[in-house]
């Protein structure tokens, strides 16, 4: 019985992340296309709704090209492990107050460690693709990645001081609205850290188009390039939903299936604001970006700790 | 609050599988449905069209093993606040004299290479 339920819950999730990888790309190009005060994809389906649909079929028919001179076997399935980790970290996010397809009592701890797998699969990839290109983007996306890492986990550390426990399910039963004012760094760490972890704009120097042309997936295409795709967007959907569910209050003030649907509200909110930074920031440098994270990032996030480790003791 | 990790942990077992084999299958259905019509310059690595010059597969700076070490211990210094955290409730004065102890020495450490020039890209 639990099989069929964990096997259930397991195809449930991997069609959310493969679902809402499509829908958020449509949003995406709307959101984009608003922002540089076009209206983005509209011709098919109401508000170019069914351009989403039309993608699917076009990257299944792309041909799968595996460069002569790659190392054949990493560059084959390093992407299946680029992918996996980004489904697997959903089982523990918390959807309503009482219910997460895991319960487990190092829920948080799952989430952060479990998603950073992807950066061997990003190396494995980048490596066996044989090419310069996607070489530096690997390297580059490597030492993003491990350091945004640092003040991403401080950043949730200050959630779990504050609910006392590990179990996602008991951090969304323990918060409280006054929460929010006091984690707003954290948050603001974590959101930028998030961006920081998927590769995305205006963090992307790993796969800047205009020097790198794709970077690490540069010599990819058709579905092991959707892959990569997918776990992107995969990555923006966890971390936007556990952010939600975290830092506020995951379906507070509702519980049971209105819950879940509050969580997909704040979830979008935060989709849609790192979208937002995406659109308007310019890409950083590399020097910006690693001095960012150690110089900035990780003091601040060492301070709120400390801030919030005083007023609980005050309180 | 110390509790077992031993839950029911099928419903993670079927979420590695799903996620283990949905890539194969779409790559599956990719493979039957797309065409494959190779030929020596497809296969090319791909450059901008320029004849790529010299391996990619070179020895790389320095910087990138600086930061990866930085990464270890920072990382596991987190890990260890971890546990703290979550016993904050008892103790809560002497364990917030602890942990700004802890994090002092990993301030120190910030500090240290922040001085040394470790967190400067060259």
């Amino acid at each position: 019985m639990t099989l069929l339920w964990g096997f259930l819950w397991g195809v449930a999730a991997v069609a959310t992340i493969a679902g809402g990888a499509i829908l958020g790309v449509w949003w995406e190009r709307k959101v984009s296309a608003r922002i540089q005060m076009r209206y983005g994809p509209q011709q098919i389906g109401p508000f170019g709704s069914l351009q989403m649909i039309a993608d699917v079929p076009k990257l299944l028919f792309k041909e799968d090209i595996v460069p002569a001179l790659a190392d054949k076997a990493i560059f084959k399935y390093a992407p299946l492990f680029v992918f996996g980790p980004v489904a697997v970290s959903m089982v523990v996010i918390p959807f309503t107050a009482g219910w997460a397809p895991l319960d487990t009592s190092v829920g948080v701890l799952f989430f952060l460690a479990v998603p950073s797998i992807e950066v061997i699969a990003i190396l494995l990839s980048s490596w066996a693709s044989h090419n310069t290109l996607s070489t530096l983007g690997g390297l580059r996306a490597t030492a993003q990645m491990i350091s945004y890492e640092v003040p991403r986990s401080l950043a949730v550390l200050a959630i779990v001081l504050l609910a006392g426990s590990l179990r996602p399910l008991d951090v969304v039963a323990a918060w409280r609205w006054w929460w929010m004012p006091l984690t707003f760094v954290a948050f603001v760490i974590y959101f930028i850290a998030s961006i920081a972890e998927m590769n995305r704009g205006p963090f992307d120097i790993p796969e800047a188009e205009s020097e790198l042309v794709a970077g690490y997936f540069a010599d990819y295409s058709g579905m092991r390039w959707a892959s990569f795709m997918m776990a992107e967007y995969g990555a923006m959907i966890a971390a936007s939903l556990f952010g939600a569910a975290l830092f506020f209050g995951g379906g507070w003030p509702f519980g049971g299936a209105l819950g879940v649907v509050v969580l997909v509200v704040k979830a979008v909110l935060i989709m849609t604001a790192i979208m937002w930074v995406k659109w308007t920031f310019p890409r950083l440098r590399q020097d910006q970006l690693m001095s960012f994270c150690w110089k900035v990032l990780t003091p601040l996030a060492l301070v709120q700790l400390v801030v919030i480790g005083v007023v609980l003791a005050w309180l | 609050m110390v509790e077992s990790v031993t839950a029911d942990h099928t419903v993670l077992l079927m979420f590695i599988i799903v996620g283990a084999i949905f890539v194969p299958l779409t790559l599956t259905a990719s493979h039957l449905l797309a065409p494959s019509k190779h030929d020596e310059r497809k296969l090319d690595t791909y450059e901008c069209g320029s004849e790529p010059i010299g391996p990619p597969w070179v020895q790389f700076r320095v910087g990138y093993y600086v930061y990866a070490l930085l990464f270890v211990v920072f990382d596991i210094e987190t890990v260890f606040l971890y546990p703290w955290a979550v016993a904050f409730d008892r103790m809560v004065v002497f364990v917030l004299a602890e942990m700004i102890v802890f994090i002092a020495i990993l301030a120190g450490g910030l500090a240290y290479a922040w001085k040394e020039g470790a967190l400067r890209w060259r």
